[in-house]
Order: structure tokens, then sequence, then C-alpha cells
């Protein structure tokens, strides 16, 4: 007998290596939930599977029938697994995006994100690993926690944490006011509005879906990191693009000024999707066309997470270049030389003086030589700069979305007893069920907190 | 002093106010030979605040008391001079009741329970010694040299350890009500190495009833169908005292204001923390500056008498400003002060260095209850004591402790809290601190509890028959509302359009029309027409099952994910210092609480889940070590 019931979902290998990755569930509901997003590429009944085989076949969202990603799957029938309990490999190849996709998959019929550790703490507890090892178990997970604790630190970085805790702080005060009506009934504080909790509640509802949406490492997947290759006229940028891409995909001339609308696209880059952004030239002129594009060229500036400064090094270095040196200095840029197959103009060094402690990567666009070093490049700037990219830290941030999806159920639940007329106590149940849950995030779930407020907040004293 | 062995009881209850007369009421009841020891014969079960019993939280705890054979609420159902339900615009889980009693009748009935109590004797001395043989209670000593033996000691001493009352500058050694502090048996605790804290609590001032003009304030009368705290109490039919609402206002302020540099709580002669639900006037004024007046209610202390509680002004002001900040309320400018209001501070032992079962942790055999474990409230000290009472006998008789979870009952909530997180201020229970609201209603504690009173001995097998019979009626009804259905047809959906609700299409049965917010069970007699009429309680009980069906099903899921943590034992042998991997704050904390379940454990601040983890795998290792050495 298992001696946890719920049923755990994880990315289980360290991505980056070739893209291959495990998502792995353990517990009562894993084959159940695996057979909803699994299609067998045989006609074979998924019934009839038989233990420890690998599968192969594709991971289909159920609502959607997306095909996520084509994978090997094993079902491993309890008790002799890692855990004991029933379990199940997705091994997947898609990249971390894949990945990710899957987990998410994962997660329903109340399976939830394993723990820091977790496999390890039921493989120990259900009697699969030696006794002798463990401080060697206590030792992973205190490891495992510490580091998702560094990882979700880094993403809460990100002004989460602030726009989580005024969440917070709205809930508590409609909370609050609740509580201070139930316990001291006979005071002098007016009974709290329940046409007005909705309407906060619904706002608050609205917030917490767009950071949903917008949250760490959940962002980046779906929308890719975007990036935005910016130069002068004629330098490349076009031809850079296509390198990157490996296909023909923007329009190359020799004239200057051929880019004038923006043009986006993803590559793939050891898992992580990059949104190029290609636009127009930087330089000065008069027509009007190519100055709005320009413009807004210039508005992706403020946007992008990451800056392909290119220069071409067939040439000498024009008031345009130095123009936009100034405007990247400050950003996260990775500097293209571009058309190292010509005679250099300049030397690396001017541009390393002019742009400090930037990385430059030398490349031919037309030649497609040194892009395998820019995407490394590109890769090892991400890793350092954002630093999710691996298992721990993208469970880290999926963890701090689910949480804040529980959260979002629970406001959805608040709102649906209001509608059924329930008392208040048992509306203030999922409002308090949310608040506790985003206590997750920021840290603190302390419930004393709820007292300490009424009576900051009320004059109590019948 | 000349020291002479005076008796030896099986149990030795010191100190007879809510708690201990719970405790002893309980240790007698099981069988075994009781003495409770009090400072005054005439304060027994004294109401040393206000007139009033209940309300959230409380009525909650009262009720509980009762479904375990406690004797709180039949008394207060014989002496009660109002009541009320209150919260009856919120759900079923917040409803509560709360009563007026009065002071004198409740005080004596509960003292002639206590007399008439068999292998019960009550005492009137003052207890300066608790004697201890090794880590063992053996007895205790008395201030004129009675020295009383028993396996069991239970310390229910109020607020008189160490007692110290202060009207403006003056202050003095003494307990409430002019009656006589306690103050050698504080240095005995201290000696036996309990750490101590110390609390401040008031009261208000007491006027002449007929110095008081009542034309000036709003009347508050009791409900007109009076629903009594104890199960076991049939119809009551009593009239009933009002009481009378008025508001301080901006003189009164001010006229605190200007004396604020003579209250001891402002002069910073008073250290101990005070309760934040329960401020005095001049802390009302002082933190709620923009207010412009505060509820003030007039409270009977009994029928007998004409004394009146001034609820909401509660002080320690000098005598001369408590008579002239009275007389600038509305109602109270000709108002004749009896006696005047005081702060107390008082000792109480941490109560972190007790276990669940009130037993302290360091010493077998004592147990604590009631306001020396800082605690506030007849209530919650009343519950406090019939736990240890209770737990004291199962010790002697060895049998299992008693130890309620916090979802089982408000007492488990309150003594968890106390054991688990300690207090800051005097803990006084609240409906909020109980994660299961929903399930812990004062409307069904007989039904959470009678069967865990019934084990213990303390509910007689007629009260407990009568409770499974009550729940057999609510199973059956609620089984026959949810297999009648109705057909869809013109009579039917005529009848459901006269009680503005939406007609059906489809076969529904009775229980699902009942779920509809404007349908009650009354209503619902047109459309179930042979029905059987049942007592208004039985009904009651269906109609918040079937309304509340999923919200209650969700809490109990929870509960039953949290029972395998709490039922998850640790061995009180756990020597912290031996697990690997425990971080040193989780350690210390641990260490200083002592848990008794790996549940009990996550609730103790500072102990992360990882350290519970790390915790189960000790455990884990610990278990197979035993089986396979
Ligand atoms: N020799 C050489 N020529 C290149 C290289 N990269 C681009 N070119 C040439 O430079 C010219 C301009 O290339 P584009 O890619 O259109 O430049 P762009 O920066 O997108 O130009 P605009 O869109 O007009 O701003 C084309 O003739 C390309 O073939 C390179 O690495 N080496
Ligand atoms: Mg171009």
């Amino acid at each position: 007998m298992s001696a946890v019931a719920d049923t755990i979902a994880a990315i289980s290998t360290p991505i980056g290596e070739g893209g291959i990755g495990i998502v792995r569930l353990s517990g009562d509901r894993s084959f159940q939930v695996a057979k909803k997003i699994f299609k067998p590429r045989s006609k074979r009944d998924i019934d009839k599977f038989e233990n420890r085989k690998l599968y192969l076949g594709n991971i289909v969202d159920p609502e959607t029938h997306e095909v996520i990603d084509e994978v090997l799957i094993v079902f491993f029938k309890a008790p002799h697994t890692y855990t004991r309990e029933d379990m199940v490999e997705i091994n997947c190849h898609g990249g971390l995006m894949a990945q990710k996709k899957i987990l998410d998959l994962t997660l329903r019929d109340e399976v939830r994100i394993a723990d820091p550790g977790e496999f390890t703490k039921r493989a120990f507890l259900n009697g699969r690993i030696d006794l002798s090892q463990a401080e060697a178990v206590i030792d992973v997970i205190r490891a495992k926690t510490e580091r998702a604790l560094v990882m979700a630190n880094r993403q809460l970085a990100g002004g989460l944490s602030d726009r989580v805790q005024d969440i917070r702080k709205n809930l508590l005060s409609i909370i609050v006011h609740i509580e201070a009506n139930i316990d001291f009934p006979e005071e002098d504080i007016p009974e709290a509005d329940l046409s007005h909790i909705k309407q906060e509640i619904e706002d608050t509802r609205v917030v917490l879906d767009r950071l949903i949406q917008n949250s760490g490492a959940g962002k980046i997947m779906r929308d890719g990191i975007s990036t935005l290759i910016l130069g002068n006229t004629n330098v490349g940028k076009s031809s850079l693009l296509n390198a990157l891409l490996k296909e023909e995909r923007a329009i190359v001339t020799d004239i200057p000024g051929t880019t004038r609308d923006v043009i986006e696209e993803y590559v793939d880059i050891k898992g992580i999707p990059i949104k190029i952004i290609d636009t127009a030239g930087i330089r000065r002129t008069k027509d009007k066309v190519e100055s709005i594009g320009i413009r807004r060229a210039m508005d992706y500036l403020d946007e992008a997470q990451m800056i392909l400064f290119t220069v071409d090094a067939s040439r000498n270095m024009t008031d345009d270049d130095l123009y936009l040196i100034d405007k990247v200095k400050d950003k996260f840029t990775i500097v293209v030389l571009n058309k190292v197959d010509l005679p250099l103009k300049f030397e690396q060094k001017t541009i390393e003086e002019l742009l400090p402690g930037k990385k430059i990567v030398k490349v031919s666009a037309l030649k497609e030589e040194g892009i395998d070093e820019l995407k490394q490049a590109i890769y090892d700037a991400v890793e350092q700069e954002i630093g999710f990219l691996d298992e721990h830290a993208i469970i880290a941030g999926e963890r701090q979305r689910q949480v804040m999806q529980k959260a979002k159920e629970s406001l959805d639940l608040a709102i649906e007893s209001m509608a059924n007329q329930m008392p208040v106590e048992v509306v203030e149940l999922d409002i308090r069920q949310a608040w506790e849950k985003l206590g997750e995030i920021t840290g603190d779930t302390v419930s004393d907190n709820i007292i300490t407020a009424i009576f900051e907040n009320f004059c109590i004293g019948k | 002093m000349t020291q002479y062995t005076a008796g030896t009881y099986d149990v030795i209850v010191v100190g007879a106010g809510h708690a201990g007369c719970e405790a002893a009421l309980a240790a007698a009841r099981l069988g075994l030979k009781t003495v409770a020891f009090t400072i005054n014969l005439d304060s027994v079960a004294l109401m040393a605040c206000n007139p009033s019993i209940g309300g959230p939280g409380k009525g909650h705890l009262v009720r509980e008391i009762d479904a375990l054979g406690g004797q709180m609420a039949i008394n207060l159902d014989k002496t009660f001079i109002q009541v009320r339900m209150l919260n009856t615009k919120k759900g079923p889980a917040v409803r509560a009741l709360r009563a007026q009693a009065d002071k004198i009748a409740y005080q004596y009935s509960m003292r002639y329970s206590l007399e008439l109590q068999e292998n019960l004797d009550l005492i009137q001395e003052e207890i300066v010694k608790i004697l201890v043989k090794g880590q063992k209670v053996i007895g205790v000593v008395t201030k004129t040299g009675g020295v009383y033996y028993a396996n069991a000691v239970i310390l229910t001493t109020g607020v008189y350890l160490c007692g110290k009352i202060y009207v403006g500058d003056v202050s003095y050694n003494g307990g409430p009500n002019g009656l006589f502090p306690a103050n050698e048996l504080t240095n005995s605790l201290i000696d036996l190495g309990f750490e101590m804290g110390r609390f401040k609590t008031g009261t208000p001032p007491r006027i002449h009833k007929d110095s008081i003009d009542f034309s000036k304030m709003i009347e508050q009368p009791g409900d007109k169908e009076i629903i009594p705290f104890s199960y076991t109490t049939g119809k009551i039919n009593r009239e009933q005292v009002s009481c009378w609402l008025t508001y301080s206002n901006e003189e009164t302020h001010k006229i605190i204001e200007e004396n604020l540099y003579r209250a001891p709580l402002y002069s910073g002669q008073i250290k101990g923390a005070g309760p934040r639900y329960c401020p005095s006037i001049e802390v009302k004024v002082v933190n709620f500056k923009d207010k412009k007046s505060h509820q003030i209610f007039i409270e009977p202390e009994g029928i007998n008498n004409s004394e009146m509680y001034i609820q909401g002004l509660s002080t320690s002001l000098p005598v001369d400003v408590q008579i002239q900040m009275t007389r600038s309320v509305k109602g109270l400018e000709n108002a004749k002060i009896m006696r005047f209001g005081y702060a107390i501070e008082y000792d109480f032992v941490i109560p972190t260095q007790l276990k669940p079962t009130l037993e302290a942790k360091k010493i077998d055999g004592l147990y604590m209850a009631g306001q020396i474990n800082g605690t506030s409230g007849y209530e919650e000290a009343a519950a406090q004591g019939l736990i240890a009472g209770i737990n004291a006998c199962m010790k002697i008789k060895e049998r299992e402790p008693v130890v309620l979870q916090r979802s089982d009952a408000y007492i488990g909530v309150l003594i968890d809290d106390l054991v688990t997180k300690g207090v800051k201020e005097p803990y006084r229970i609240l409906t909020s601190r109980a994660e299961y609201r929903l399930v812990l209603r004062q409307d069904n504690a007989d039904m959470r509890l009678m069967e865990i009173g019934h084990n213990i001995g303390l509910i007689s097998d007629d009260r407990y028959k009568k409770m499974i019979c009550k729940k057999g009626m609510i199973e059956k009804e609620i089984e026959r509302l949810g297999s009648v259905k109705l057909t869809p047809n013109s009579d039917t959906n005529e009848k459901l359009k006269k009680l503005n609700t939406s007609p059906i299409n489809t076969p529904v049965t009775l229980e699902e029309l009942l779920k509809r917010p404007e349908i009650s069970y009354e209503s619902l007699k047109e459309l179930d027409e042979t029905r059987e009429e049942l007592p208004s309680e039985i009904i009651e009980q269906v109609e918040i099952a079937v309304t509340y069906e999923g919200y209650i099903k969700r809490q109990i899921n929870q509960i039953n994910r949290h029972k395998k943590m709490e039922n998850k034992r640790i061995p009180e042998d756990i020597n912290y210092d031996d697990i690997h991997g425990l971080r040193i704050e989780a350690r210390e904390k641990l260490k200083e609480v002592m848990p008794l379940s790996i549940g009990q454990a996550s609730r103790i601040s500072g102990v992360t889940p990882a350290d519970i983890t790390v915790l189960l795998i000790y455990l884990e290792a610990q278990k197979r070590k035993r089986t396979s050495g």
C-alpha cells in the first residue's frame, strides 16, 4: 500500500542534451491520465498494453486535438516500480516546450506537480529504497528543495511577487471584513456588501488570469523569448534571420531599406523557443513608409527581451551605428559582426570598446558561417540572464502557475456560491482558499494574519 | 508552618472557576475520588467579567461541552435571563447562541452541582505548593499546612496567580472582585521548571440600575423563541430581561484623552499583554481616533440585584475619571457606580509546555486548564477544564487519552492552538480560527461528539441512544427526499410557480428542489403532501445537509486528506538532535513543542514542508529498524 494517495507528475531529465526529456507520473491515477492524452501509433488497444514495454504514439491535447509531440510511453504497474506506485514515463524529444506542454496536460483529474524530491521520498516511504540510504534520501530532497526555492525566487524577481502580494492584500481585506462580521456580530461594523465583494472578486480574477497568462517560464515557453534583430540598413539583418531559420523567409536585396515591415519567426534553440523579429534597418531617411517601419523597430526595442545588434564589418562604422550603440548599451544584447567573409574595415576591439561586456559573435549570414556559435551564444546568454532552463526551473515556474490557477478556480467557486445565494461564510471559504493558496507563492500562509488584520481594521470591544 | 496529612484523593482540582468546576465534575462522575479547592466558597464559578456566555465560537464551545457530558450548558439554561441567536442572517455554520446569565444564580447553581456530586469534596483552601516525586505529581499543600495526596492534580487557577489590581495610580495585590490572589503557587510552578508569562485583562464599572435613564437608550430584547444551550433541556418559557445600547461621545473621549497620563496602561505600569478583542475604552479611543463614538451595552448582572454591567467601558483609569466619563454617556448622566473598573495582571503558564491532553510535559499527572494556560473567557476555560478532568481520569484508569482534532470540535482547535502555537495575548476562540467551520456547527455538536462522550463515560446510554435515533431520522428523511421524484406536469409546475421557482421539464427529486436557494423544507410541503411531520431539529439538519451538501462534502474530503497526517504519531521519546537534515530552526521549534503527530508538527510556525518530509523519512527509517532488528 502506498502511503500517499495523490498522483504526481514532473519533468525528470535535464534538458538541453538533444532535447530528450521524460515526463513522469506516479500514483493511482497515472494510467488513467496518460491514457487520456496518449494516442498509440499502432491500432492496439491501449488497455491491453503490456507492462514495462515501450509504445510509440503521439501526445494529443484532448481538448484541442492538437498533436504536441511524438513520444515513447511506458506503463509500469505497481509495486515493481521506483515509487512502488503505478508509474508512467513519457519519453519525448520535442524539446522543452513540448515537455512543458505534456506536463501541463498531465495536470488533470487532481494530478499535481511533484514537490521537489517527491519521487525519491515516495520511493523511500514505500520501501523501495534501502534503509541505509535514508540520510542520502534526505540530502537529495533537501538539495532539490533548496534548488527549487532558488529558482522560484529568481522567477519572482520579475515582479510577480509584488503583484501576487497585491492580490492577496485585496482578498485579505474582503476576508477580514467578512470574518469581523461573523465573529463580532454585535460590534457596529457595517455588514460586508456582497454585491461589492462580487465585483472585487471578479476584478481580482481578471488580474490573476492575466498574471497566469504572463507568468515566468509559461509565457516564455508559449511566446518565446522575443529577440530583436537591430541594425543599420543593409547590414544583413534579413539574411541573418534566414540563416537562423535555415530558410528564405525574408527578402534579401542589396538595396538598403528592403525590409519595411516587421517579420516575426520562431526558432527553437536547444528547446528554448526564440521569437526572432526582423525589422527595418535604422538610418535617417526621407521615405515616409520606411520611417514608419523604423519607428516601429524602435518600439520593438523597448519590448524585446534580447537584442541581436548587427553590424556590417565590411564597411566603416556610421553615425547611425553609433546612434544604435547608444540605444542598446543598457539592454540584454549580443553583437553580431556580419559579413566577415569580406575584408574587415574595423577590428572587433572597436566594438568591444564601444559596447563593453557584450558578447560578440562573428558570422557570415551569406555563407552561413558562425551561425551555430551564435545559437550557442544565445542559449548561454538566456540561461545566464533568465535562468530557467532546467527541469527545476521549469517546474518552479510551472508550480507557481498552477498555484495561481488553483487560486483562480477558487475565486470562480466563490462567484458561483454568490450566484447561488450561499451565505457569506460559505462564500468566504473559497476566497480564503485562494488567499491561502497564493501565500505559497509569496511564502506566507500564516492564517493568524486574518485575526491580526481584524483588530487592526476594526474597533472590536463589546 | 506545621504540615499534616489531610487526605488522599485520586484527583485534586486547584480552583473552582469555570475550568475547575468542569474538571472536578468530570473526574467525580467518572468514579474517581475528587477534591476541588477554592480560595473562596462564595465565588465558585464566579463570572468576574461580563454576565454573558456564548457568542460565535464560544456558543459552539458550550454546545460541545454539553455533548461531551459537561455542566455549563445545563446550568446556564437554568439561570439565563436573556438568550439570543446571533448571526441569523448568515449561514448555519456561524450561527451562535449567546445568553445573559443571572450571575449569582449561575454561580450558586454550579456550586450546588458540585455539592451534590458523588465522589466530590469542595473545600475552601488556598493551595501554595505542588508536591512532586521524581517527575510525577503526588499532591498539594494548603496555606494552612494541609497535605493532600493524589494521582493527578489539575490546576485551574484563573487570574489569581500573583494577581495585581490597577485603578489609576493605585495598585495592589489582589484577585478579581476583591478576592485574595494566590501569590505562592507561582513560585512552586517556577521551582518545578515552568516558564511563566504575564497577561492583563480588565473590567468596566457597574452601575445601580435605578440611576440609569433607559429612555435615552435602545432596547435589546431577547429572542421570542428561546433555544436552549443543552441538548437535554426541553422547551423553555421564561420572562426575559432586556439589555440596553447607548454610545460614548466626543465628550467621553475628551475626558479620557485628558486623563491618559493617569492611565496605568499608558504610564507604563502595566506590562502584561491585554486582549485585542476586549480593549479598554482608553485603548479604543487612542487606537481608533477617527471613531467619534463607541457602543456601550448596559447588561443586567441578575434579577435579584440592581447591578448593571457597562459592557464596552472597561477601564483602569482613576476612579474620579471613571465617574466623569461614565456620566458623559447618554442615559448615564446620573449614574451611581457601585463597583469601579480595574485592570488585573496575572501569571500564566506558557501553554506550549503542555501536551494536547493538557498534561504538563515535564510533570506526570499535572494538568492545567483555563486562564492559567493563557486563555480568556468562561467557555474556553470550561472546555479545557472538562478535557483536563477527563484526561486525568483516563491516565489513572490507564485508558487512551482524549485528544479532539481540529476537525472534531472547536475544543480541538482551541487546545491545538494553545499547545502548538502558544499565546501572545489572552486567547479567545473565534470561528475564524477553525478551518472546518462548515462541519463544526453549533447545531450538530451532539452528532459530532456524543459518541466520544459516551465512550468516555460521561454521556448516559439513554442520551446516546436518543442522539443515534435523531441521526437515523435525519438520514432516513434525506434518503426519502432523494427517492421521491416529481414528474413534470402542469400541476407540479403550477405549484412551483407559486413558490417563485422555475418549472421542471424532466423528473426531479425533492432533494434537488430543496437545493434551490428559494425553496425551504417548509415550502416544499405543497409538493410533498404525504410526508410525516418531523421535529424541527430534524428538519433543520435535513435542510442544512441538503443545501450545503457540496460544500460539506468538500470539507470532509479535506479532513480525510489531513487525517493521515494527524494520525501519524510521533513517539514521545523522539530525539530531534538525532535527525539528520532538519534545519536548526525547525529542530528547536520541534523540541519546544514536542508535537504528538505529524499533523501537529506541520502547524508549528518555522517548520517547513521539507522539514516534515525529513521527519517522515526519519520515522519510517526508525520503524524499519525496529521491525528488522
Ligand atoms: N558578403 C556578404 N554579404 C552579405 C552577408 N549578409 C548579407 N549580405 C548581403 O547584404 C545585402 C543586404 O542584405 P539584407 O539581409 O537584405 O540586409 P538588411 O539588413 O535586411 O537590409 P534592410 O532590410 O534593407 O535594412 C544583400 O545583398 C546580402 O546578400 C554576408 O554575411 N556576407
Ligand atoms: Mg531586411
